[in-house]
């Protein structure tokens, strides 16, 4: 077996210096996912050097909002209370991920940068822009139900596979990072990339960039409405087929505020900024939200078996913000827990 | 999840427990499971072991030209790497699962080209993904469809059994039905996934090898290694203590076993080597995909004149596999008219095997939806539908059947459900978003035996020891045969040890056809009386030193009457289907089967319920995804191949009919660890589309199947 090194961090400067001088290592939070992929011999086996014990663990609520610490374990932000009155679609979309152990384990830097769960990314047997760049992407011909239908690229149709990062984007989150560069500010929208020619790159973080909070805007109205409903396969521990989070403040039938992200549809948790500029100051009715998720959702690129996630997404977006508008559609959610 | 159990206890003597179930027993190794110190294949303590690790082929077909050994013997701790090109020729038993390295062909995509040898598994693991193959790829066809150009009619399906049945003119008699079904049923591949992956570990001692594996039968483990090593049985030794299950999948020695015993011999060393979860997708059998036509005619009082049953299975180029999907078809309902017919494609895929219920399985999903189908065209109750064609003998065969309480188990699933409240129409139900359905089917299961040989040893302090090379694959056997002994003995069970799962002991066949317990049983049974009654004779007051008595049941099973012995069961579900998302939810699950008498009610529902719930797995979520332009299932490991978690399976409620059967075998036993998955898939389908409207032939129901922006 190819030995490799493991470090665990001391400090914040440490754990960036260790990482500036060697292009190999990489920052290990909980490994629920890097360590699945040095098994399949997807990752590199560089150096890893252990993030997860770094004082970056706690939850400040200040007049700033919430800070996330980047090693705040899955199961204690989910639980936060603060979390669940100020941002119930954050608590609830990490509940609705993966498994008990498994949310013991993630951090929440690990779950932004988990990588996608395309099978072929998966299988080193296989080709995959993404894995080797120029290799080639059989998933557009092949196995693709689960992969993207927005903003996809002729190299890599992969999604981003995670629920918290899908209710952090309809939260206006912003990520925190220091590295070799400096610090930076990121929005959560800016923070996961589109594939574009550059599908192995997920995110705009460079080498040795560390993840070091997320922030939450102050709680708002539009905050604490939200809600986060996923739709997957199995009732329990499986990715989300397609997601939605969702905040709505409705005045008189007038829409005030509206934040509207997808998941399991695209490259980066999926802002729906089309349909939100539609209903702002609009009606607040069924018929508006649908024509909104219709303007937001003309610029699929579907293929012949991901085709249904459009009028899924479509009906589940239009379902919740019916729900939140009071409009009295089908009652009882989901109750399906993790 | 309902279904109470009493309190079990291992100490009730067989007069205590009177009825014809027996009280229930808990596992006998029960504690050395959940403490960890029963050891697997993979894990008996053996000194100097060195482990194996497969290198699986990346092309779905053609030649392998070359394997850089020289680059991989240079890397740590590698001892050996065997490939064709190096490997000692070896004999054929005539399974490709033995003919490991024997040729350089590759005829299906990770088929076993090349076995790392190392100190370590993680040495041998590395380098396995490092060696350099060369392969002279050649054109594949991988998919199943209907239209297929090789199809062929095989000479018999699998076990011997003929691939066509017909009787009358069903053709014509199709034409002239009032009434008529004739759709097309598809089903995915599907892979078995026992907890415990295929594994086994090779110990040579001079000139005799002993393998601890992981098998459903260490009897033909034993004999495959005598044949393809060229030993004599008594040099060859297979243990098997503890098997963390088989499905089928180790019903017959998969491909670690030769090359554990290969790979030992070669470095002189013992050698253990286990497959890995995305290996066993390819090298451990599989359900075939199915597509089946059925076609159903009735008159409009909804008695069947007619059923017709037409499956496309597929095998793998080099060896044959031909699912007898079309067989419970042949013992369900009366008909004057009626065909079954089987045709096979031939693809560059892994060999598909047993698994779970093979042939019924899937040939009653296809069968049951069809009844369902029917019922809705005739306007009729499909629970009566199923009672007006009740054969009063086996429809085909003409034989009596031993025992038949199909009928008894719908009307008491029925009961339980309350079926008679249940409004027929589609789409009639709805609580919020949700539309509920309810859906029936029926269940069979053939209630066969195989010989057995057991002995039974009274020792002098009053104890006994029954040994029988049976294998606890974690049905529960080993706890079943105890039960047995110890009430033919009239002995107290904690009198009684039992020993199992080693090819030295008593020769006994597999666990597999849902046959352990009645073939077994039968044997342990007739060798304990056989003792009591020499005791009794003999050493009224206990033998003074051990007494042991040897039994078969070869000449029993031959002398058997010639009638059709067949287990039947009702399935019942209900479901949600949401009718914002599609999503499918099961509520309930009900099962009621009539099989013999069941030996230990503990184990025995669990079997039933494990059934019915990879029966709702099969319905909703597995699915085997044929990759084309790859030639293997794409999504090879649990993460993506879904089974149900304990969200999925909230209520499954079980019961059985109480069943005197005396025609079966002296205990009235006739096997349960298939039935429970037969027609389990179709009651969960025909709830889909009571729940929605919406009938999906192709398993498994999506949802973006039935959501109601797909119609
Ligand atoms: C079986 C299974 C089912 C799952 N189901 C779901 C699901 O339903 N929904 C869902 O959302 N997720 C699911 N997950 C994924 C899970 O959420 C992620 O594996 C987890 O969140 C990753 O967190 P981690 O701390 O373990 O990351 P790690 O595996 O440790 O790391 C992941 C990546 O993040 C990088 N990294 C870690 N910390 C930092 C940092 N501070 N700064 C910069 N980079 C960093 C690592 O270098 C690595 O590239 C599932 C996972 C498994 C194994
Ligand atoms: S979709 Fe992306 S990740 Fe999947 S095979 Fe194509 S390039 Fe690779």
């Amino acid at each position: 077996m190819r030995a490799f090194e493991y470090v665990r961090a001391a400090s914040v400067a440490e754990a960036v210096g260790a990482l500036r001088d060697d292009d190999e290592a990489q920052f290990l939070g909980g490994g629920t996912n890097l360590v699945d992929l040095l098994r399949l011999g997807v990752a590199r086996r560089g150096r890893l050097v252990d993030v997860s014990g770094l004082p970056l663990d706690t939850v400040q609520d200040g007049p700033d909002g919430l800070r996330i610490g980047a090693a705040v374990r899955n199961s204690d932000l989910a639980a936060h209370p603060a979390v669940r009155r100020d941002y119930p679609a954050l608590s609830q979309a990490l509940l609705a991920g993966a498994t008990g152990q498994l949310r013991n384990m993630a951090t929440t830097a690990g779950n932004l940068l988990q990588r996608t769960r395309c099978l072929y990314f998966q299988d080193v047997t296989k080709p995959c822009n993404k894995r080797v760049p120029g290799s080639g992407c059989p998933a557009r011909q092949g196995v693709h139900r689960d992969l993207a239908v927005l903003g996809t690229s002729e190299a890599c149709i992969a999604t981003h596979p995670s629920d918290m990062a899908v209710a952090l984007a309809a939260l206006d989150a912003t990520v925190l990072t220091t590295g070799p560069a400096g610090d930076r500010t990121l929005a959560l929208d800016d923070f996961h990339r589109l594939p574009g020619d550059e599908p192995d790159r997920d995110t705009v973080l460079q080498h040795g960039e560390l993840v070091t909070a997320v922030q939450l805007p102050p709680p708002s109205p539009l905050s604490s409405s939200s809600v986060y409903r996923k739709v997957r396969d199995r009732a329990s521990f499986a990715f989300a087929v397609g997601s939605v989070a969702a905040g709505l403040v409705v005045d008189g039938g007038t829409v005030v505020d509206v934040a509207l992200a997808f998941g399991a549809v695209a490259h980066r948790p999926w802002r729906a900024r089309v349909a939100e500029a539609a209903l702002r100051g609009g009606p607040a009715t069924a018929a508006a939200f649908g024509a909104a998720l219709d303007r937001e959702l003309a610029a699929a690129t579907p293929l012949p078996d991901n085709a249904f996630k459009v009028p899924l997404i479509r009906a589940v977006a239009v379902a919740e913000l019916s729900r939140l508008a009071g409009l009295g559609t089908d009652g009882g959610r989901t109750e399906d827990g993790a | 999840m309902t279904g109470t159990v009493a309190a079990p206890s291992t100490e009730q003597t067989a007069e205590q427990t009177g009825g014809r179930t027996s009280a229930p027993a808990h596992r006998v190794e029960g504690r050395e499971k959940v403490t960890g110190r029963a050891h697997y294949a993979y894990e008996y303590p053996v000194d100097e072991v060195a482990y194996a690790w497969a290198v699986c082929a990346d092309v779905p077909h053609g030649r392998v030209r070359h394997v850089d050994v020289d680059a991989a013997m240079g890397l740590p701790g590698v001892l050996a790497v065997l490939w064709h090109g190096n490997a000692p020729r070896m004999a054929s038993t005539g399974d490709a699962m033995q003919d490991q390295l024997q040729s350089d062909r590759v005829h299906f995509r990770g088929e076993v080209v090349a076995v790392v040898v190392a100190t370590t598994a993680e040495q041998a693991r590395e380098v396995a993904g490092l060696v350099r193959v060369d392969y002279a790829t050649e054109p594949h066809r991988s998919v199943l469809t209907e239209d297929d150009p090789s199809l062929y009619r095989p000479e018999q399906l699998n076990a011997g059994i003929p691939t066509t049945s017909e009787m009358g003119d069903p053709d014509a008699a199709f034409e002239r039905s009032e009434v008529r079904v004739d759709e097309v049923y598809r089903t995915p591949g599907l892979h078995n996934n026992a907890m415990e992956p295929h594994a086994t570990t090779a110990v040579w001692t001079d000139d005799r090898v002993t393998l601890w594996d992981s098998n459903q039968g260490s009897t033909p483990v034993r004999d495959a290694v005598c044949q393809v090593f060229e030993l004599p049985r008594d040099r060859v030794r297979v243990v098997s203590t503890h098997v963390g299950g088989g499905f089928g999948s180790k019903g017959t020695p998969r491909p670690q076993v030769v090359l554990a015993v290969l790979a030992a011999r070669h470095v002189g060393r013992p050698v253990r080597m286990a497959l890995t979860r995305q290996q066993m997708f390819a090298l451990v059998g599989y359900r075939t995909p199915t597509i089946q036509r059925v076609r159903l005619g009735a008159d409009r009082t909804g008695r069947l004149q007619v059923i017709d049953h037409r499956a496309v299975v597929q095998t793998a180029t080099h060896q044959e596999f031909a699912e007898q999907v079309g067989v419970a078809t042949r013992v369900m309902y009366a008909a004057r008219h009626r065909r079954t017919d089987h045709h096979v494609a031939v693809l560059d895929v892994p060999i598909p095997s047993w698994m779970r219920a093979p042939g019924e399985c899937p040939g009653m999903y296809a069968l049951e939806s069809a009844m369902d189908e029917l019922a809705v065209r005739l306007g009729m109750d499909p629970v009566e539908l199923r009672i007006r064609n009740e054969p009063a003998t086996d429809p085909e065969r003409g034989t009596p059947f031993s025992s038949r309480n199909l009928v008894a188990c719908l009307r008491r699933g029925a009961d339980l459900v309350g079926w008679a409240d249940r409004d027929p129409r589609p789409r009639s139900r709805r609580e919020g978003e949700w539309w509920i359905g309810t859906g029936v089917a029926s269940s069979t299961y053939p209630a066969y035996a195989s010989p057995a040989s057991a002995s039974a040893t009274a020792h002098p302090d009053g104890g006994y020891t029954v040994r029988v090379n049976a294998t606890d694959i974690g049905t529960g056997a080993r706890t079943a045969l105890l039960v047995l002994a110890a009430e033919a003995l009239g002995a107290a069970r904690d009198r009684v040890r039992i020993l199992i799962g080693d090819s030295d002991l008593p020769e006994a066949g597999v666990a597999g056809g849902s046959m352990g317990t009645a073939s077994w049983g039968w044997a342990v049974t007739k060798v304990c009386a056989a003792l009591r009654a020499e005791l009794e004779d003999r050493f009224p007051d206990g033998p003074a030193e051990d007494l042991t008595v040897q039994a078969s049941t070869e000449e029993d099973l031959q002398d058997r009457a010639d009638v059709t012995r067949q287990a039947f069961g009702a399935q019942f579900a209900t479901v949600r289907v949401s009718d914002v998302t599609g999503e499918i939810r099961l509520d309930r699950m009900v099962g009621v089967f009539a099989a013999g008498r069941i030996v230990n009610p503990v184990t025995a529902r669990s079997q039933f319920l494990g059934g019915m719930t990879m029966g709702v797995g099969m319905a909703l979520l597995e699915e085997g995804v044929m990759d084309a332009a790859f030639g293997d299932y794409a999504n090879h490991d649990l993460a993506t191949y879904h089974v149900p978690v304990n969200a999925d399976i909230r209520d499954i409620h079980v019961e059985w009919i109480d069943e005197h059967d005396e025609q079966v075998n002296p205990m009235g036993t006739k096997g349960i660890g298939e039935i429970g998955i037969v027609g389990a898939a179709a009651a969960v389908a025909n709830a889909v589309h009571h729940a929605t409207g919406i009938r999906v032939r192709s398993l498994p129901v999506h949802l973006e199947d039935v959501a109601s922006w797909a119609r």
